[in-house]
């Protein structure tokens, strides 16, 4: 394996408190020196490294998606795990956690397994999230020390809450002890029967049935109850793609009172409100639905004052054929890892003053913080060679047109976004280049 | 026209001047209008009333029809309504009059077919052509025939319309409430609240909410009501014999509260339910108009779509255009 030097550029370490003009060495998939400019010149041509000429662009960890659906096994026409760690990789993520609804669940060690083998091409590193429950039915729990083992970072049964308290309480309890945190997609679905968008005025309007924000925070808060009831100090509930003023105040309140609750925000969710599904536009839908004006604000400032812990993109690509149908029919979900880092610049730093380190660190050193994924989102010496080298100034366009991934389901095409990524590095290797500017 | 939100003041009277003039026009000559055009009538729902009006103005005009119903092959099939409407589109259609079961299915349609579309109601959404045909209603029995073209912001100025029963799965409802305070009228929506949430009265201006029909009734100058499904009653648990006390229209209350208010009903109505048979049979009652301005307007809305797609200033097609640039992908 090759030595590369990052030279010249902005390093911006969060885990670190790092932000300042240094040089970076990767050797055999680690970082190996992080130095002030210039210092590591000589070791680069003793080891003849290779030169990155890092000049004018912020050297950052590789982002860690700790939500995204890559559709395999089962539904290879949706996205491959080649495909869409490809759309990561295009998008400055080297760690994806991978939610287990494929087909069949990703319920055993096999499964586990097999997603993270090497015939399945990935390029950026990927981290099975087990199910929950065998099949993902919120019935009878897995085995959550064997899937540890075989890699699982998390169990979360997403998608398909789990709704009865008994078993809930039983996966958290089982969960604590062997060390795993637990992933909950927070909604009473018997609130839900039917519905395809946020509840309210508009969802009456355009005739479709709503979810409302309640079927979110109920569940949050009877998490929390449960969490609480546990006594239990290893203990951990991570809220998936948190999306209402209601819930995060909820998570928020158990935060105050010393339990550990995690939770994250998906970009669609601070960038867009419930105007977007528009005239029936199923780009715009995806469960959680797109909220008010309101819970889109409670979102940004929970990103900004902390409460937030992660930004995670819960890109679920479908294929063109099943979007294009009546509302109702059409899948929930959207792409996100393309366009993460550009909506989270341009709605964070540009528009609310979020320090680039801050977004910079809800996108990697956080992330990989709440799924406890060693070396990752750091650039401290000795932690996995995975970087992005991106202009934060530089806009750009994304056309869904040319996206990395299998699908092309995304509300942002056409959209100008700041930070162009210029370069992914993943454990040492270059696994997106778009140093040259696309030739067109 | 996919929804009665497209449609600004002008289009309203320009729509209620056509209709007026088709009536008007001999027999003969209004079958020259469309003659030989081509127009798909794609009815995923059964519908006596709304497909044969549609059906007959489309003949009167000239037009040549077909039905595609949900009973045809294609459909049982699982082909995708997208394709379904590039066949029809492929066999020569001109035009596609839709019945679906899917609120904003027509919009669908638009896009892939970039035909005028007619939307014969969608899901809970719309059915635009029942509100066009229920304001001519009222205009004629309140202006009188000659005035009934009238389609300004003050046209209805003064009225309250109200509209009973179950407004959360009415797309007659909504499309009544979307276009009638637009031209002046203030709308009472009324019902228990499981059949209308708080929600409805935020769609648009000057609508309200009254629980209380016999309230509701006496500022009324037209009552419209709305059919009720049992099953829709069972499923939201509420007893059947409860809500005919409380919301069903009887000689005796109409008499008490609104003696000179106009009665409408969209059809198929259930006597015995939503209202008594004194009060549809009744002098009050303008539901055998209804179903004759019906025509009328349909036959309008098809020629508008029709006539307009020979020229290029065309304002389905703008629509449309609308349609695919927000649901650009
Ligand atoms: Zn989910």
């Amino acid at each position: 394996m090759t030595a590369f030097l990052i030279r010249g550029g902005r390093l911006i370490d969060p885990a670190r408190n790092i932000d300042t003009a240094q040089d970076v060495f990767l050797r055999d998939g680690r970082v190996a020196a992080v130095e002030v400019p210039g210092k590591l010149d000589a070791l680069a041509t003793q080891e003849h490294a290779e030169i990155i000429a890092a000049k004018g662009l912020v050297v950052a960890p590789g982002l860690v998606d700790i939500h995204v659906h890559l559709r395999e096994p089962g539904q290879g026409y949706k996205e491959t795990i080649a495909t869409g760690t490809a759309a990561a990789a295009a998008g400055g993520f080297t760690s994806v956690c991978a939610m287990p609804n494929t087909i069949p669940v990703n319920d055993s060690v096999e499964t586990t397994r097999w997603m993270q083998e090497p015939e399945r091409g990935a390029v950026a590193r990927v981290f099975p999230i087990a199910a929950a429950t065998r099949g993902s039915m919120g019935e009878a729990i897995t085995e959550y020390g064997s899937l540890k083992s075989a890699g699982a970072v998390a169990v979360s049964d997403d998608g398909k809450p789990i709704l009865q308290d008994v078993v809930m309480h039983q996966v958290l309890a089982a969960a604590a002890r062997a060390g795993l945190p637990v992933i909950q997609h927070a909604e009473d679905t018997r609130q839900t029967q039917g519905a395809s968008m946020n509840a309210g005025a508009l969802a009456f309007r355009l005739g479709l049935r709503g979810m409302a924000a309640e079927a979110e925070s109920t569940i949050v808060e009877r998490d929390i109850q449960l969490l609480a009831g546990l006594h239990d100090s290893r203990a951990h509930l991570h809220v998936a793609h948190l999306s209402t003023a209601k819930a995060l105040d909820a998570v928020r309140r158990a935060r105050r009172n010393g339990l550990h609750v995690t939770c994250e925000v998906a970009p669609h969710h601070f960038a867009l409100t419930e105007e977007a599904v528009g005239d029936y536009d199923t780009h715009a839908k995806m469960s959680p639905p797109l909220r008010l004006q309101a819970d889109r604000a409670a979102l940004t400032e929970g990103l900004l004052d902390g409460t937030v812990d992660a930004i995670a993109t819960d890109h679920a690509p479908h294929a063109i054929h099943e979007k294009e149908q009546e509302f109702e029919r059409a899948p929930n979900g959207i792409l996100g890892l393309e366009t993460a880092l550009g909506l989270s610049l341009l709605l964070l730093q540009q528009k609310h003053s979020m320090p680039l380190s801050r977004v910079i660190s809800l996108l990697s050193a956080q992330p990989a913080q709440v799924l406890h994924l060693t070396g990752r989102g750091t650039l401290a010496v000795g932690s996995f060679a995975d970087l992005v080298l991106f202009d934060p100034a530089e806009m750009w366009m994304y056309r869904a047109a040319e996206s990395k991934s299998k699908s092309r389901n995304t509300p942002f095409d056409g959209w100008t976004l700041p930070g162009r990524v210029h370069l992914t590095i993943s454990e040492g290797r270059i696994v997106h280049d778009a140093r040259v500017r696309a030739k067109r | 026209m996919l929804s009665v939100t497209h449609l600004t003041l002008q289009d309203v009277h320009h729509i209620l001047d056509l209709a007026a003039d088709l009536e008007a026009e001999p027999v003969l000559s209004r079958a020259q209008r469309l003659l030989k055009r081509r127009v798909a009538l794609l009815f995923y729902e059964s519908s006596t009333r709304t497909r044969t009006s549609f059906e007959l103005a489309a003949k009167s005009l000239g037009a040549d029809t077909v039905l595609v119903s949900a009973l045809s092959s294609s459909i049982e099939k699982g082909e995708s309504l997208k394709d379904t409407g590039i066949t029809l589109r492929a066999l020569g259609a001109e035009c596609i009059i839709l019945r679906h079961p899917s609120s904003g299915a027509p919009y669908l349609l638009a896009q892939a077919t970039q035909l005028p579309i007619l939307n014969a109601g969608d899901g809970i959404h719309e059915h635009p052509s029942q509100a066009l045909l229920d304001l001519r209603t009222i205009l004629t029995r309140r202006l009188g025939a000659k005035q009934a073209q009238s389609a300004t912001a003050q046209t209805l100025a003064g009225l309250t319309i109200t509209i009973v029963g179950d407004i959360f799965h009415s797309r007659v409802a909504r499309s009544n409430a979307l276009l009638l305070p637009r031209l002046g009228a203030r709308v009472v929506l009324c019902g228990p609240e499981p059949l209308l949430p708080e929600s409805a009265a935020a769609i648009g201006p000057n609508l309200v909410i009254d629980r209380n029909l016999d309230r509701a009734l006496a500022q009324s100058d037209v009552v419209m009501m709305l059919r009720i499904q049992k099953e829709r009653l069972s499923g939201l648990r509420l007893d059947l014999e409860d809500y005919i006390a409380r919301y069903q229209l009887d000689a005796a209350r109409l008499a008490a509260h609104a003696p000179k208010a106009l009665v409408l009903h969209p059809g198929p109505m259930i006597r015995g339910l939503e209202l008594t048979s004194e009060v549809a049979d009744g002098p009050q009652s303008a539901v055998a108009e209804q179903v004759h301005h019906g025509l009328a307007i349909r036959m309008a809305l098809l020629a508008r779509a029709l006539e307009a797609t020979k020229t290029s200033t065309n304002k389905t097609k703008a629509t449309v255009k609308t349609v695919k640039k927000s649901t650009r992908r």
